[in-house]
């Protein structure tokens, strides 16, 4: 792919992102968040499984540094929390990675390749659809160690490279009657370097969007998980077990609730903000 | 003050009349001004012509009258429709005014009807928010409203949909919609742009039969000055937002005011033989030879059934000599871009051949196949679709250099990108733009640098100028030309339009539903078409002419292609042929040979009266 085209569909989206002040917003808070993720831990005197024996179930104050209170165990919130934001990210990103590469591939070759391969590939994806992908998830994780981050990344990208797959093979075949493929079938260009340089290029903007729309749903998908016990494992902290616990201590401890659920929250209107104004700018309507 | 009054015999002359109208838009980059202070009058029963390039402000001028505007434009200056102020109005006023006193027919018939709503229920509509009626009255005005504009079968079609009709289909029942509470102003933007040559004398037909028969005012915005010749009373031309010149059609074509007006006329003034490319070379090698060619479309029948077969191209044999030049024509459906994008091997034939330079391309091994790709190039009908946006236009441009002269240099190859873009008159600086910062003409020129740069010996040309301006399609038709001379191209150009092709091919083929009709040297093609089909394209050209084409378009036959799926036996045109007998429903008609090189196929082509041509009195 070459530089000019992405420099100039990131100068085009980058122009009517700025514009935007929900966007600019939404940007600061995100910014703000992995920031305070990164460097917060390091101006508390905890670490994210250190015990204080003699502030159980505190409350938030500035006592013994427990900005965020502590839990039943004393371990201190805001250091978990940010440890959580921190894991749920990274999982969150990297799972959608892994099925944006699984997906696109899949999908634009399915798009690109005759009606047999098309279906047949197709298929694999409807029927994996078709599997409980909870049961998966029970199964995988008794067969390897639990709450092992390789199998969590596993799990939710063989989750979500179907839906990816779908989408880029629909873009895919839309793409694949225009004239400016025939063209450069006209001029010699192999199949392959038809796929790599006219088809991706066209495939990015939907794709990108649909990724910042995914890292979402990976964070509450990771949460759920972890909520069930089946994700990240005490004493690590994710976002999702944070939120497992504070809501056994809601009546008693509410801050151990409220306060990774507003990350949560903080964090999924930012990216979902982020995605809708990504799928307007790449509109190719506007061009 | 009554809006609008009911009272007809206070109408105060003119109908219509704007003053000072301009239109602007609040863009992020400033205040774009679209239109510029125009004065215009359109009196009752009168025809006016807005006669322009596109973004010359035509549309926007009369979106601005109906309030129409997209969100971000403001009109000022005042249009008074019967001496009542139409800008500045609310939506409820106004809608008191659109559809009712004013109807207005637009270009693309399939974006502006409801898909979800049969044409029948839609048409009644109108009448039923307009006029009142019931539903049950306005169905049956429906019903006589598609009778008035010739669809035939109107009982049928009033339940169908809009994507079950054809593209002529569409554009009258747009016409029936917009005559449906009897207006007395008939806005029509570029009604006839989008559709074949035969389709468009017909909705033009339809248009004056209309203006006669209902003191009905017509306003015409279209770029091709030659399509309202024959309609029109008046004409005003834009250009840049202004109105240039308005005056009589007759006045205008025979001495303009400004010399930019005859621009917008399509040069071939077709039917004079002398202005046709020269004939063809005698006995030359055969460069590109077709035997025989059969190109068939699956189309899909649910999962079980088997896939029905479309014919698209039925048993074509063609040769070309080097250097020379052969025309497909017919309209829409007929196969001609199906069969030049077999002739490249971009579909695969049924059966057949195609050789080049006595070399087979349909068995040849896929890499030889590619190596010979850069001799034979090809440009698309939509300039803009055939680039790729996320390219650069020198990217776009240089690509088959990367391909086929890996060994160049990015040097070398960025000074042959600028050297065949300065070939095809743009300027080197335009390789940093991307597509859609271009106009159409820019990019269908980015579209042949980007074939030329490999000098091919055969430039396939598909319909490269039907989604162009008439004076973009003169210095395209222009550029071909001189690439031709100076290249010794082969050129297989596929147009609808019998016109546009005379400057550039020595031979013409007419096909229709697949089949070939008519095949002659370019001269006696456009003297003396022999087959009654190539003769009614003929009849549907628009000739600039008030004098002649009212009576040419009195004459024009309604009548479209019947489905590929289901053509008719024997010889395929019968269904629409004058001439038809039971011989040509019996059997298909021989390709035979009328005199070198002027084959036809047709059971009565001995018998038939001979076609007269008619020559325009006003222009040379």
């Amino acid at each position: 792919m070459a530089e000019g085209s992405a420099a100039a569909l990131w100068n085009l989206a980058g122009r009517r992102l700025g514009a935007r002040r929900a966007v600019r917003v939404a940007l600061t808070v995100l910014a703000l968040i992995v920031l305070v993720a990164l460097v917060g831990p390091r101006f508390s005197p905890w670490g994210f499984d250190s015990l204080d024996w003699q502030h159980l179930a505190q409350p938030p104050s500035t006592v013994a540094a427990h900005w965020f209170g502590s839990d039943r165990l004393g371990r201190d919130l805001f250091v978990r929390t940010l440890y959580g934001v921190r894991l749920s990210l990274l999982i969150s990103v990297l799972a959608t990675l892994v099925s944006l590469v699984i997906g696109v591939a899949w999908g634009a070759v399915a798009g690109f390749s005759g009606p047999r391969t098309d279906g047949f590939m197709m298929r694999i994806v409807d029927v994996l659809y078709a599997l409980p992908y909870l049961f998966i998830v029970i199964i995988l994780s008794s067969l390897f160690a639990r709450g092992s981050l390789t199998v969590l990344l596993v799990t939710l990208g063989a989750v979500g490279w179907l839906t990816t797959a779908r989408i880029v093979r629909g873009q895919t075949v839309s793409l694949k009657r225009r004239e400016f493929i025939e063209a450069a079938r006209a001029l010699g260009l192999t199949e392959g370097a038809i796929l790599v340089r006219h088809l991706l290029p066209n495939l990015l903007g939907p794709v990108l969007v649909y990724a910042t729309l995914t890292v979402p749903q990976m964070i509450l998908f990771e949460s759920f998980l972890s909520f069930l016990g089946l994700g990240v494992q005490e004493p690590q902290a994710s976002l999702g077990n944070l939120i497992y616990v504070g809501a056994q201590e809601m009546q008693s401890a509410p801050w151990m609730l409220i306060v990774p659920a507003a990350f949560i929250v903080a964090l999924l209107v930012c990216l979902n903000v982020l995605g809708d104004a990504l799928r307007d700018a790449l509109d190719p309507r506007e061009y | 003050m009554r809006w609008i009054p009911v009272n007809t015999d206070a109408v105060p002359v003119p109908l219509l009349a704007l003053a000072g109208l301009g239109v602007t838009f609040e863009t992020p980059n400033g205040t774009v001004t679209a239109v510029e202070a125009v004065n215009l009058a359109v009196g009752a029963g009168e025809c006016l012509g807005i006669v322009g390039e596109s973004g010359a402000g035509k549309t926007q001028l009369f979106l601005a009258v109906t309030g129409l505007l997209e969100a971000n434009g403001r009109s000022r200056g005042s249009a008074r429709f019967r001496g009542q102020e139409l800008l500045g109005r609310s939506a409820a006023e106004l809608d008191r005014v659109r559809g009712a006193l004013i109807g207005m027919v637009f270009q693309d018939p399939m974006s502006a009807l409801t898909p979800h709503l049969c044409v029948g229920d839609q048409i009644a509509e109108v009448r039923v928010r307009h006029l009142g009626e019931s539903w049950g009255a306005a169905r049956a005005s429906a019903r006589r409203l598609l009778e008035r504009v010739h669809v035939a079968d109107a009982a049928r079609r009033m339940h169908q949909f809009p994507y079950e009709l054809s593209g002529g289909m569409r554009q009258r029942v747009m016409i029936a919609l917009a005559l449906a509470a009897g207006p007395q102003l008939l806005i029509a933007d570029e009604p006839t742009t989008a559709l074949d040559v035969t389709i468009q004398a017909q909705i033009l037909a339809l248009l004056l039969e209309l203006k006669r028969s209902a003191e009905l005012a017509l306003v015409l915005i279209t770029h091709d000055l030659g399509a309202v010749a024959g309609l029109a009373d008046r004409v005003a031309v834009m250009r840049h937002g202004r109105i240039i010149e308005t005056a009589t059609v007759a006045r205008i074509l025979k001495e303009p005011r400004d010399p930019y007006t005859l621009t917008l006329l399509p040069s071939a003034s077709a039917f004079s033989a002398a202005a046709a490319g020269t004939a063809p070379a005698a006995a030359a090698a055969a460069a590109l030879t077709v035997s025989h060619l059969t190109v068939d479309f699956p189309i899909a029948r649910g999962l079980f059934a088997r896939p029905l077969r479309l014919r698209a191209v039925n048993d074509v044999t063609l040769e070309l000599a080097a250097g020379e030049s052969l025309a497909l024509v017919g309209e829409s459906g007929c196969g001609k871009s199906t069969l030049v994008r077999a002739v490249l091997q971009l579909l695969a034939p049924v059966s057949g051949r195609v050789a080049w330079l006595g070399r087979e391309l349909g068995t040849m091994p896929k890499e030889e196949l590619r190596a010979l790709r850069p001799q034979l190039q090809i440009i698309f009908q939509d300039p803009l679709a055939s680039l790729d946006g996320r390219q650069r236009v020198d990217e776009i441009v240089g690509e088959g250099l990367r391909v086929h002269a890996r060994k160049l240099t990015a040097a070398a190859r960025g000074a042959a990108v600028r050297s065949a873009l300065e070939r095809v008159g743009l300027e080197a600086a335009l390789g940093e733009r991307y597509p859609h910062e271009l106009s159409g003409g820019q990019c269908q020129r980015v579209a042949i640098a980007r074939a030329m740069i490999l000098a091919p010996q055969l430039l396939v040309c598909d319909e490269p100028l039907s989604a162009l301006d008439i004076p973009t399609q003169q210095q395209i038709v222009a550029l071909l030309a001189q690439l031709k001379r100076e290249a010794g191209l082969c050129l297989l150009f596929v147009s609808h339009n019998l016109a546009v092709v005379q400057q550039l091919c020595e031979r013409v083929l007419v096909m229709y539903l697949g089949h070939t009709m008519e095949l002659a040297p370019a001269p006696l093609m456009y003297a003396t078409p022999r087959h009654p089909y190539t003769q009614e394209l003929m009849n549907a050209l628009p000739l600039a002419d008030p004098q002649l084409q009212p009576a040419r378009l009195a004459r024009v036959r309604d009548g479209e292609p019947p489905s590929a799926l289901a053509p008719p036996s024997g010889c395929v045109y019968r269904s629409r042929c004058a001439h038809a007998l039971a011989v040509c429903a019996a059997h298909t008609p021989p390709w035979e040979e009328v005199s070198a090189g002027h084959r036809i196929a047709c059971h009565r082509w001995r018998e038939l009266p001979a076609w007269k041509p008619e020559i325009p009195q006003l222009r040379e």
